[in-house]
């Protein structure tokens, strides 16, 4: 089999420049969606016959949960193509995927908190999803650790790929927590197979918010590996001449 | 695909299979500790200790509640279909505790069985609906709130 076409793939330059004409309308997108989604979800979705409107909170726990997660298998994955394969890129996706999953598990603790409060009463109960769901948080952390605590770059890059592969046992956990175990936390309105048990009305922002929040997160993913491209080719003759003004990426760098 | 490469494939993958399998392997050996409460029947039939802190959960069964005029004592009977535990409690519940929906109570089983519970938490549903419809849903009887507990898969 011809693997050349992922080698391409792994080139920070080659990926660089093709991000630079995504960047606008992913930005476009993330806000427009974002702004509908939680216009509709916030202001005009009717309130829940129960909770009345503390679960208007759903439209950002709920996507950012499930982002949180996907981050991970992200940091996971490119982690292992960087150590089968020795490319670049990958490292560095996923370097700066660790402290946006990071990001992304402490808005969903904190939502979560914030909701469990005057829904359960209390803020934090030691359920075996709330408790996996911190142990992902520390994940990232560890993963943001390790990449500080080498001085050479390829040790800190192979040993955080390995303890991001070790802990993607922890999503699916996280996952089937709630139906697994006796927890507090409720089981999952959006199912994969079934039907959701959530009322159309309330349904539709919250899928503007989901496709809008993963908009927001592949954006910012570009950007912070944009950045540690920058970063660690900072000794290239492209990346030189990029930030000299030099710069010829719109012209023949791009067709190279 | 270079078999060096080949190689690193099948160890990453190998490791990712061993760990998953080596956790797997202890959530399953700690199952009983990993649940969050006991249901009602197995804190009745004596499975859970007495006299010691532990979390029962369970449907508060409709019709059971029963609140004292002069003080914030209250009782009510939690119930996962088996078997029906009595519950004691004195303090404010939270706003979501009702009749025919889950609760999860912290505290201790007295030598009569009672649970004297020093917290008593909700525990919410995965079901969201608007006020419209869940009228159309709940009008009638008292059936319905005794489906939306029984969805929630207590009995094992």
């Amino acid at each position: 089999m011809n693997w050349q076409w992922l080698h391409r793939l792994g080139s920070p330059r080659w990926f660089y420049e093709k991000t630079n004409a995504w960047l606008p309308w992913l930005m476009v997108c993330a806000w427009g969606l974002l702004l509908v989604g939680g216009i509709w979800g916030l202001g005009f979705a009717p309130e829940d016959a129960k909770q009345r409107n503390s679960y208007r909170i759903l439209y950002i726990h709920a996507p950012v949960a499930f982002i949180s997660m996907s981050c991970y298998y992200i940091m996971a994955i490119s982690g292992a193509v960087g150590l089968i394969w020795k490319m670049k890129l990958p490292f560095m996706v996923m370097k700066a995927a660790a402290p946006i999953g990071l990001g992304l598990t402490i808005v969903v603790l904190a939502t979560g908190s914030i909701w469990g409060k005057p829904t359960w009463g209390t803020w934090w109960e030691w359920d075996a999803r709330l408790t996996s769901y911190l142990i992902l948080s520390f994940l990232y952390l560890g993963v943001i650790a390790l990449q500080q605590a080498f001085q050479n770059r390829d040790t800190a890059d192979k040993a955080s790929a390995i303890l991001a592969l070790v802990g993607t046992v922890n999503i699916p956990i996280i996952y089937k927590s709630v139906d697994w175990w006796y927890t507090l936390h409720q089981p999952a309105t959006l199912k994969i197979v079934g039907k959701s048990t959530i009322d159309p009305s309330m349904l539709y922002p919250l899928f503007v918010m989901i496709v809008g929040f993963y908009v927001f997160f592949t954006l910012v993913l570009i950007l912070h590996t944009r950045t540690e491209i920058l970063r660690r080719e900072s000794r290239s003759q492209w990346v030189k001449d990029l930030v000299l003004g030099k710069s010829n990426t719109k012209g023949e760098g791009a067709e190279s | 695909m270079h078999p060096v490469r080949k190689q690193r494939l099948i160890l990453v993958i190998a490791g990712v299979v061993f760990t998953s399998i080596a956790v797997g392997l202890m959530t399953y050996a700690m199952r009983e500790n990993i649940n969050l409460f006991y249901p009602p029947s197995k804190i009745v039939s004596g499975e859970a200790p007495h006299n010691r802190n532990i979390r029962g959960g369970g449907c508060v069964k409709p019709g059971s509640v029963v609140r004292a005029t002069d003080n914030l004592d209250i009782k009510f009977i939690l119930t996962d279909g088996v078997a029906d535990l009595p519950v004691r409690f004195s303090g404010i519940l939270p706003d979501l505790f009702a009749e025919g929906e889950a609760a999860v109570v912290n505290g201790k089983v007295d030598d009569k069985g009672v649970f004297n519970a020093e917290q008593v938490l909700a525990k919410h549903d995965e079901n969201y609906t608007p006020p419209e419809v869940a009228s159309i849903k709940n009008s009638g009887d008292h059936k319905n709130d005794q489906a939306v507990c029984k969805g929630m898969n207590y009995g094992a």
